[in-house]
């Protein structure tokens, strides 16, 4: 099971990530995206943007980087072997742009359990350069108990 | 653009393969086995190779995308994973999403768009709701 003493608990910000541009295209690629926005330069400068702008679900590779701390960490004794992804939500303030040099930070916002598997809810907010917030990640994992 | 209320978008179709898992397992970087090998996902209790949930989350999206024409316009985009998609080695899997218009704001230039997302008669995907700009 996991910890409960987590919930409430905040991982330090992770090292930066620069989102290339070729990233972008390889994403959108991966997930049946053939919205120029994500692959042709011209058109995402036409609709005002500074480079090509990723995928709605591109955050998730943000994510990605807080949660490898949270698993690693040995307080929260989460045995990935038994994650199941149970939900997920990405809230815009602006989209993600090649260029971009992002960092996240996560918080623990609550671990719940039911029926035997223990739920973690988790909030990573990213940031750009600038410190401003790009993207609110929120993702709950299901971690089955033992059997 | 003109959304109403109700509205269907046109529905898509989208054929997932193992070479389709592979591309997702690099360009997200998520490399978990049970997205590529069928022993250990078998040796998890699984029938056999699943797409990564989040494939099914980025792709069933494009539905919207395709509509408003610009990736840049969705706002909050949230799913549930309701069942996974199991990828049979030589057939794939066929994912069928359709959307539909459930909700309308003048005031923030808004509207919420849910989806539905089904595989093999199952819908894979719940609570599934788009808040796009218009």
């Amino acid at each position: 099971m996991v910890n409960p003493q987590i919930e409430g608990k905040t991982y330090p910000r992770t090292a930066s990530y620069l989102v290339g541009r070729e990233k972008i295209r390889e994403f959108a690629k991966a997930v049946f995206s053939t919205d120029p926005a994500n692959l042709d330069l011209a058109a995402a400068k036409a609709l005002g943007y500074s480079d090509l702008i990723a995928p709605p679900t591109f955050a998730v590779v943000i994510q990605e980087r807080s949660l490898t701390t949270v698993l690693a960490d040995k307080e929260a004794a989460i045995d990935f072997s038994r994650v199941v992804h149970g939900d997920q939500r990405f809230i815009h303030e602006r989209p993600i742009v090649a260029g971009d040099e992002l960092t996240s930070e996560l918080k623990v916002a609550s671990v719940k359990s039911l029926a035997g598997n223990s739920m973690v809810t988790f909030e990573t907010q990213i940031f750009d350069q600038k410190d401003a917030l790009v993207c609110t990640a929120i993702s709950t994992l299901v971690v089955r108990g033992q059997a | 653009m003109k959304l109403t209320i109700g509205q269907e978008l046109p529905a898509r179709q989208f054929k997932i393969t193992r070479d389709s898992l592979v591309r997702y397992a690099g360009a997200s970087g998520d490399f978990n086995p049970i997205h590529y090998r069928d022993d250990i996902a078998q040796a998890v209790g699984l029938p056999g190779v699943l797409a990564h949930g989040m494939l099914t989350m980025g792709l069933a999206v494009q539905t919207v995308v395709d509509f408003v024409g610009d990736s840049g316009k969705i706002l909050d985009y949230q799913v549930r994973f309701t069942k996974p998609v199991l990828v049979d080695a030589k057939a794939g899997a066929m994912v069928e999403v359709s959307a539909k218009v459930i909700e309308i704001d003048e005031e923030s230039k808004t509207a919420r768009i849910d989806l539905t997302a089904v595989c093999a008669e199952l819908t894979v995907l719940g609570k599934a709701q788009v808040r796009v700009k218009i």
